[in-house]
């Protein structure tokens, strides 16, 4: 008789399975034709957002990428909301304007949903600095992947942290492929914890396929932060199993490159470590399957926003009386 | 008006104590930029403001427009009220990504859960033969995109008064200064304070043609109508104080009473706001015309260095005098 797996295994399991399935709802939900615009997948790099969102509070923040659905899942945003967004309903959690790119929730401090690659970093050392002059000691993660590490907001941003020391943790999820260009053919130094330590910064490497690895290596990471040492990078060793998005065709990489990576597949990494036998496996998939069927059920049945609506939200509605003389 | 006793100013210190009083008045306000700490601004506009405040309310930032603007950004999400200076409207261009695709559409693109109560101050305009990459009219640019607040203090009472008002602003407000007027002198009430920054201003009242423009060539436009008076032809000139919104409702007030229509603008006129005002004055106040809508803009040029080119690119009082003296009818004008 072997040990039963622990309830936090089983927890981690079925937070990367929520967004396996959800993903793979969205695939087939896109190909049915209801949803549109660019839609990219996070499967294969689940164990990243769900093993960095076990050491955040709910009052730290998250800023995410175009690719986000699996950190806004795993951040707490109901499959519901995040569903009905991906339709363009507005019941979704931007009310249907952002789409799948686009995800926000300020209840849940998740600060999108960037599709300018490294565009969010910018802002994320922002809610730093807020945090730090008002004195509160919250983390704001900011994931980006390894394409934006050639951008230049990449590195005013990871100077501008690590010279104010601001509780930023950068989380740089390194699946190897700027949409199709291989980080080989884009970055003349690949060692991305060395890059990231020419700026002062503590920074540290990890397997994104092992939850278990990404979450103590993101606790330590977010300790660092939470104590007051400035800002940290944690570079995650991911892969996308899917396309870019829906367009690509993928000439860009072998298949056999793809099937490599599969082998550690890290629902199945998990799953075997953990000692979850079929059964189990059956048992917490029938629940998920249950709660993205729930899911598309809403987003069906959510509602188009009035076109009337189109320009609210453009600016704040105006408050009662002369700006001037509320100034006063 | 008020009767509060007058001091002498300058276009600069007017800004710089608007700039103090937001930061004695709010404790979430700060300031951040280039230079703006010990250096004390590339205009001096926040001089002594480092001591007065210390080092975290009045932050030097890196040469890293994109990083400090986005961080303004960030900071104003997260609760913080910033004002953030870039030196030159130039420099904006390499925080464009953060204005344009963060700040501008943050509210909508959420739904309308977030908004972004930041100010980005920034020198405008040409006339100090700095030439063709400090020197551009770029806020014509910046006034196309929904989601974004244009203003530009003329005067020592706007210099002064829009600042708070923007702070207040729940959304992000983009406040120009022309670099030719730090030095304009002038008389300031003692209890200067906030103004709106809602309503274009009527800077000199005129029955027989309306000049429109914001900015440094208010002066330059003034002086164009003095020369105008003397051949009685009366100016009305407005200053827009606000490029977007745009108070049309003023413009086509004064348009459907004078009946004819000139604006000044320091941008280029291809694809620019002068052509915006005259497309609405056209669309909506055409039968009230008397003439055609006319303009004086920028030579299309990057501004030239030396003086005698940089005036000539320029629109100046003379081609002013003539764009109206064309509208007018024989028997006024001659």
């Amino acid at each position: 008789m072997t040990t039963p797996p622990s309830d936090h295994a089983v927890h981690l399991l079925r937070e990367m399975l929520r967004i396996r399935r959800f993903e793979e709802k969205c695939a087939e939900l896109y190909s049915a034709g209801q949803i549109r615009g660019f839609l990219h997948l996070y499967i294969g790099e689940e164990a990243v957002a769900v093993g960095v969102m076990q050491a955040l509070t709910p009052d730290d923040a998250v800023v995410a990428t175009y690719r986000e659905h699996g950190h806004a899942l795993a951040r707490g945003i109901a499959a519901n909301a995040l569903m009905a967004e991906m339709f363009g309903k507005q019941e979704g959690c931007s009310g249907g304007r952002g789409g799948s790119m686009h995800v926000f929730d300020a209840a849940a401090r998740f600060y999108g949903g960037n599709a300018i690659v490294a565009g969010g970093l910018p802002v994320a050392v922002g809610l730093a600095l807020a945090d730090a002059l008002a004195g509160r000691r919250r983390v704001t993660t900011c994931f980006f992947g390894d394409g934006a590490v050639a951008e230049g907001e990449f590195h005013e941003s990871m100077n501008l942290a690590a010279l104010w020391k601001l509780p930023v943790l950068f989380l740089c999820e390194n699946n190897l492929y700027a949409m199709g260009t291989h980080i080989e053919r884009a970055l003349s130094q690949q060692d991305l914890p060395a890059k990231a330590r020419t700026y002062g910064m503590p920074a540290d490497s990890v397997d994104g396929m092992d939850v278990l690895a990404v979450e103590e290596a993101a606790g330590q990471a977010v300790a660092s932060v939470r104590a007051g040492n400035g800002p940290f990078f944690l570079e995650a060793r991911t892969y996308r199993f899917r396309a870019h998005s829906m367009f690509d065709a993928e000439l860009y990489r072998d298949k056999a490159e793809v099937e490599a990576w599969k082998t550690r597949d890290p629902l199945r990494l998990l799953q075997d470590r953990s000692l979850v036998d079929a059964a189990g496996f059956a048992a917490i998939d029938a629940g998920v399957l249950l709660e993205i069927a729930d899911a598309v059920a809403c987003a069906e049945a959510g509602t188009w926003e009035p076109i009337a609506h189109l320009t609210r939200d453009v600016y704040t509605p105006a408050l009662e009386g002369p700006r001037e003389r509320r100034a006063r | 008006m008020s009767a509060a006793p007058a001091k002498r100013t300058t276009y600069r210190e007017a800004v710089r104590e608007a700039i103090r009083e937001a930061l004695l008045r709010d404790p979430r306000v700060f300031m951040m930029g280039e230079d703006v700490g010990r250096y004390g601004g590339a205009y001096a506009v926040s001089k002594g403001l480092l001591a007065e405040f210390g080092p975290e309310r009045m932050r030097d930032t890196p040469l890293s427009e994109s990083a400090f603007v986005g961080a303004g950004i960030g900071a104003a999400l997260g609760g913080a009220r910033p004002i953030v200076e870039i030196m030159t409207v130039n420099f904006s261009l390499l925080a464009l990504d953060q204005i344009v695709n963060n700040a501008a559409t943050l509210r909508h693109m959420s739904g309308g859960q977030l908004s972004v109560p930041l100010v980005i101050r920034m020198a405008t305009g040409a006339g100090r033969q700095l030439a063709a990459q400090h020197a551009h009219s770029l806020e014509g640019w910046f006034a196309h995109v929904p989601g974004l607040r244009i203003v530009v203090p003329a005067t020592l009472a706007d210099a002064r008064g829009m600042l708070w008002t923007a702070l207040e602003d729940p959304d992000p407000v983009l406040m120009f200064e022309h670099q030719t007027l730090y030095n304009m002198e002038g008389e300031l009430a003692e209890d200067a304070g906030p103004v709106d920054i809602d309503r274009a201003a009527v800077r000199r009242p005129g029955g027989d043609v309306t000049l429109i423009t914001y900015g440094a060539t208010l002066y330059t436009t003034l002086a164009a109508a003095e020369t105008l008076a003397a051949e009685r032809i009366e100016s009305e000139v407005i200053d827009l104080r606000t490029l977007r919104p745009l108070d049309m409702e003023t413009i086509f007030a004064s348009v459907r009473k004078t009946r004819r229509v000139v604006v000044i603008d320091e941008g280029w006129r291809s694809g620019s706001l002068s052509a915006e005002i005259l497309a609405r004055v056209a669309e909506s106040a055409f039968y009230d015309l008397d003439a055609p809508v006319a303009r004086v803009c920028s030579a299309e040029v990057p501004i030239p260095y030396p003086k005698h080119l940089e005036d000539a690119a320029l629109p100046q009082a003379p081609a002013i005098v003539e764009a109206v003296r064309a509208l007018m009818p024989a028997s006024v004008s001659r």
